[in-house]
């Protein structure tokens, strides 16, 4: 019996320790190591000179380049999850509000965007705003220009081509809060007076921030992270902050730098996820995968 | 009033289920053009981008490669996601809730610094980049996405049942095998879905990781994005697209088959004669 209780209390540990072992050795370790490596030095002869150097450290947060380049990768990410938010609200509660047989087709349709090829996706704008793409196309043959007009390649295709790639996982995170609401709840509230729009601004607006906010944490993280749309969708002056770390890392190989420009976008990225825990809990996250 | 207002959110939701699908959609209508740039107007069917597709050797390796790893990817990370979640569901432990986060950490994780810690660790250590490094990175991002689903789909599994066999004699392993592993068989499905495909549709980790000469579908579309946008790059998509979605569907309905049968055959095996 005693063996049984042992064996029952190292059960979990025997399912949990490859898991926790990928995630430590994959993960936790190498974190730690590029915190200790953005203090080496990489050498004009490409070795790198172990010890507590703060050059990288200066010049990724006394430069202008990058506090720059920083800057405009937070408001490209800012703009992103405003637009989602204001945009994704609405399909989310009509697909929380509409009949059961609907429903699961309209949710259906919004898993579909995550099968879907990211890079396909943000390259299937080439196809729509590009010089021979529909909308030329379709201009040209009406008469409303003469010339194919460039639309592309600017900040705003960058933040369209992010909107396009986040919005589902706004309108589902939204859609999880909204679907929870007592409906009840929105009934009470016009049989005492209030007008269809006050009940939704008093009741219902307030009940789903959880996913309302899970949503624009998302949004946010991943946007202010992206390396890939901005060099398919952006000219050569919309580079984001993932775009430095990979010049640093792979094309300069100048790794200490490469890691302390990561970190800053950890730190920066990562204090959002804790304020964001701090006051709401990971679990709103989890809650979009059941 | 109130009517006016519900059908315009009608019409707004049509709006933006439009702008989420039509631009893939043009790309799987391009992919059928015959317009030898690769753009509008539409010229005509043709099937002669698929064929371009099928002789490009560069194009075939690559989709060999992106198989190889999600399928790799996806039999690793569900072993050690599903045991991960069945601890999680199963049994209260001291720290669980720092565990938990430890095991979803990597979604947390801008994919960009997960890339960069895991890549120049593994290099100070001397390896290089390899296919191997795919994989543990692979591995490491799918697992929470796998943690997550399965546990979601493991709380609806009923635990009495499993006490029901063994105090009908069954051993804990035979349990295991005869009965909680076919209950957890959909949970574990879904999760070798949800990490073949974000294994499969990865590109940011991947062009950290991939060495030199080794491309995946969406690095070999990126690769060929910036010389510029050929009609091969909307016949790849289009394949993509059929791929990954009918491979779920695929997945969703003999899933369905099989178990609609075992459904049968439990019911003929309880009927007496």
């Amino acid at each position: 019996m005693a063996a049984d209780i042992a064996g029952e209390r190292r059960a979990p540990w025997m399912l949990l320790s490859p898991s926790l072992a990928t995630v430590g050795l994959l993960l936790i370790i190498p974190m730690m190591f590029i915190i200790v490596y953005s203090f080496w030095l990489r050498t004009a002869t490409g070795a790198d000179q172990v010890g507590f150097y703060l050059d990288n450290w200066i010049e990724v947060l006394g430069d202008r380049f990058y506090r720059d380049i920083l800057f405009q990768t937070f408001a490209i990410a800012f703009y992103t999850t405003i637009i989602c938010a204001f945009v994704g609200y609405i399909p989310a509660y009509f697909v929380a509000n509409t009949p059961m047989k609907s429903k699961a087709f309209l949710l259906l349709m919004l898993m579909l965007p995550f099968w879907i090829s990211y890079i396909i996706r943000t390259m299937s704008w080439i196809n729509i705003l590009g010089t021979s793409g529909a909308l030329n196309t379709m201009m040209l043959s009406i008469g409303i220009i003469d010339e194919p007009i460039q639309m592309l390649y600017n900040q705003t295709t960058v933040i369209l081509g992010l909107v396009h790639y986040l919005l589902p996982f706004m309108i589902l995170n939204v859609y999880v809060s909204l679907d929870g609401i007592d409906k009840n709840l929105t009934e009470a509230a016009q049989s005492l007076g209030c007008t269809g729009w006050q009940a939704f601004r008093e009741v219902t607006l307030p009940l789903s921030f959880p996913g309302l906010a899970a949503g624009s944490l998302l949004c946010f993280v991943l946007a202010a992270g992206t390396y890939i749309t901005p060099i398919v969708l952006g000219g050569p002056r919309d580079a984001m902050f993932a775009n430095l770390v990979f010049e640093a890392i792979v094309t300069q190989l100048n790794w200490p730098l490469g890691s302390a420009l990561s970190l800053v976008l950890l730190a920066l990225l990562g204090a959002l996820v804790v304020v964001y825990t701090r006051y709401l809990g990971v679990d709103q996250i989890a809650k979009s995968f059941k | 009033m109130m009517m006016s207002g519900w059908s315009m959110i009608r019409i707004a939701t049509i709006l933006v289920y439009l702008f989420l699908f039509a631009p893939v959609a043009v790309v799987i209508l391009l992919a059928f053009n015959a317009n030898q740039f690769g753009g509008f107007p539409i010229e005509g069917f043709s099937l002669r981008w698929f064929e371009a597709l099928w002789n490009n050797d560069a194009i075939v390796r690559a989709f060999k490669t992106s198989l190889l790893l999600g399928l790799l990817t996806s039999a690793v990370s569900t072993t050690l996601g599903t045991m991960a979640a069945l601890a999680m569901v199963r049994y209260d432990f001291p720290g669980k809730r720092t565990i938990s986060t430890l095991l979803v950490a990597p979604i947390l994780i801008p994919e960009v610094v997960l890339a960069v810690a895991l890549l120049l660790f593994l290099q100070f250590l001397a390896m290089p980049k390899s296919f191997g490094l795919l994989l543990m990175g692979h591995v490491v991002f799918t697992l929470p996405f796998v943690v997550l689903v399965v546990q979601a789909r493991l709380v609806s599994i009923r635990r009495d049942v499993e006490e029901a066999a063994m105090s009908l004699g069954a051993t804990p392993i035979q349990t295991f095998f005869q009965i909680t592993l076919p209950l957890m068989l959909p949970a574990v499905m879904a999760g070798m879905l949800f990490s073949f495909t974000i294994s499969f549709d990865d590109i940011t980790g991947t062009l950290f990781w991939k060495p030199g000469g080794v491309e995946t579908v969406p690095t070999q579309i990126f690769a060929m994005l910036r010389n510029s946008i050929s009609p091969e790059i909307n016949a790849l998509g289009a394949v993509m697209v059929i791929f990954t979605i009918a491979l779920p569907l695929i997945a969703a309905s003999v899933a369905r088959v099989v178990s609609i049968q075992k459904l049968r055959a439990s019911n003929r095996a309880e009927k007496p004669g």
